[in-house]
This record gives structure tokens, sequence and C-alpha cells, in this order.
């Protein structure tokens, strides 16, 4: 059995990429022949996140129009065994994802003996968006603690709920996960961010982790390595513990509290 | 947050602005998405139905819903052209 998990957000800039390449390099590392599929057409930007840009000959949009097979366009991920990349295509022809063509080669992915394909979705809520959320069994939803992402999240909540072939066919629906990025305890704790309760509150989907704001992320974008792999940092750890409640497992919260710094600390200790 | 406006009298956090602001905006957006998407479609087929009987311009047809407590009223209203 093939999941098909979506990662999107409505909103753009918020983790989806990041979010796409340490999931699926994590399910990797567990053991889960994954494969993940940029289907941001024209911006193609996960293979510079997994670090595969130079190794990119035929694309997503090659394997669907027939000029490669899809066994060409894979591309072996170099820190996991069992991960394989689809980069997306930089053709400005928008209509090139056709709904006939993405269940193709995810058919296909399915019978090459694939467990996990990880869909990385554009922004917006646009024809790349809804094929990269049609097919899904489940879909983690990447929210900022900020209202124009949380916003755009519920939007995208409702599109999923009525656009999924799981939604159109009546069948069971797809099963939504809350994914919070960039969180700031200390903000929240200071009422200055909404915090992941409010958040959760507000789009009333069942939370898969929090990951903390940090500056790990960039310097792992920096060097084409997914984030998860930047071990003993909070942003692995909140990765691999998201891993592991998607696999059924339970892992208490970390990096969501805020400890206020004694008075001297305060007094003495800097910052 | 300083110990000052503790004393001078705290105004409401932003985070909890935040938080009501979108309360309200989702609710909204919520009641609008649920339904209205087929309404195009149905006053469509509406003025392709009607065509078939006496000529009627697609504007003189409108489909609307609208709550009224706990009931959703589909409204149509269909304006007939004169003098026929």
């Amino acid at each position: 059995m093939t999941t098909i998990i979506t990662v999107t957000s409505g909103k753009g800039g918020v983790g989806k990429t990041t979010t796409s390449a340490s999931i699926a390099s994590g399910l990797a590392l567990r053991g889960f022949k994954t494969a993940v599929i940029d289907f941001d057409v024209g911006l193609r930007n996960l293979d510079l996140i997994m670090g595969c840009e130079r190794r990119v000959v035929y694309d997503f949009v090659n394997v669907i129009q027939g000029d490669a097979n899809l066994h060409q366009a894979l591309i072996k991920d170099k820190h996991c065994e069992n991960l394989f990349v689809l980069p997306a295509s930089q053709t400005r022809d928008k209509d090139a994802l056709t709904e006939e063509g993405v269940e193709k080669v995810l058919k296909e992915l399915e019978h090459q003996g694939f467990d996990y394909i990880v869909c990385d979705s554009p922004a917006g809520i646009e024809h790349g968006a809804v094929m990269a959320l049609t097919f899904a069994d489940q879909a983690i939803v990447v929210t900022n603690p900020e209202v124009s992402s949380v916003r755009d999240s519920d939007r995208i909540l409702g599109i999923i709920q009525s656009k999924s072939r799981r939604a159109i066919e009546g069948r069971e629906p797809v099963k939504e996960h809350l994914l919070v990025t960039r969180y700031s305890p200390k903000r929240a704790a200071e009422g200055e961010m909404l915090t992941y309760t409010d958040i959760q509150e507000l789009l009333r989907i069942p939370l898969l982790g929090v990951i903390p704001e940090s500056e790990v992320v960039l310097q792992a974008s920096n060097q084409g390595i997914p984030a998860i792999h930047q071990k003993g940092t909070p942003v692995a750890d909140a990765y691999q513990d998201a891993i592991g409640r998607f696999l059924g497992e339970t892992h208490p919260l970390r990096f969501v509290d805020y400890e206020k710094p004694g008075l001297i600390k305060r007094l003495f200790g800097g910052k | 947050m300083s110990w000052l406006s503790l004393i001078f009298g705290e105004k409401k956090s932003t985070a909890s602005v935040a938080k009501e602001r979108l309360q309200l905006i989702i609710a909204h957006e919520r009641t609008c998405a649920s339904g209205p998407e087929f309404l195009p479609d149905l006053q469509k087929d509406l003025v392709a139905v009607i065509s078939k009987y006496f000529p009627v311009n697609p504007d003189d047809i409108k489909v609307g819903l609208e709550k009224q407590g706990n009931y959703e009223v589909l409204e149509v209203n269909i304006v007939l052209p004169e003098g026929r």
C-alpha cells in the first residue's frame, strides 16, 4: 500500500518545501521507500533544498508527456538509501500537469513499491496546488503563527475537503495534520505571537508537531541538506518527533515552552 | 512588555487580537465556502433550461443562498422579458 502525503499551506514561504524535504527524508531514514515530488511547475526549488539540483536531467512534466520514463527522472538522494526526488519542470506552461498525467505517475510509483509519496505543493490555490492535493491520502498543513498563514491554511483545508479525489468519490476523507513552523516559544509566551494551541483551536485539526524558528533551516538550505539531518538541533528533533507521531507513536511536544530567565540571569546574563 | 505597562494598565496582547480577528473571519469564510460553489453552475443550468421556452437574458436570473437562523433559503429570481 502506498500512502500519498501532500504538504500544503495556501500561503507561500511558510516552510512547505523545507517540511517536504525533512518529512520525506525522515520516512526514508525509518526504512520506508519514499519519493518526494515537486509540484511547483515553473518555480522548482525542492531540488535545491535536497541538494540534487545538478543532477536534474528529466523532470515530472517530461515523464507525464512521455519524453522520459520515471526511472530516468527519479533522482536518488545522497543521504538516504530509500529516497528519490522527482523534480518539477521549469516550463512556463501552467497546464503541463494534467490530472491523468499526475495519476499515471503516482500509479507507476505505487507499482514500483513505494511506501510513501510526498507531494510538495506550490503556494496558492491554483492548478498546481489543486493537482498536488487531488490524490492525497493524508495532508500536512504547514502554518506559521501569523494571521495570513492561518487564514490561508483554513482556505486550503476547505479545498482539500471539496476537491480531493477522496472527497469527490465520497471515500474516507483525507487525514489532515497541522504542522506549526517558525514557532517562537518566547514570543508566544509574551503574547506577541499566536500560540500553537490558538492555531489548533482556529483550524480544528490534529497537531502533528511544532517546529521552532531556527537559523538551522537557512544553514541547511544553504548546503542543500534537509534540516532533519542537522543532528542534535531542535529543528531536526522536532521533525523526528513529527514523523514519529505521523507513524502513530506518542511523543511529548518539545521546544514549545519558554522559561523566563531569573532575575540574576537577567542582570548579569546578557541576553 | 515591561513592568511599567503592568502598572499602568496593560493593553490586550497583539496575539489575542490576532486570534479574535481570525475567529471572526474564518467563521465567516467557512459559511461562505460551504455551498455557494455550485451556485454559478446552477445559474448557468437554469438559464439554459429557461431559454428553451422563451428568450431570457442571463443577467435576469439571480440565484442566491441566504442563511436565516437555522434555515438556508435558496432564492431564485427570474425577471421575464416584457411585452411578450
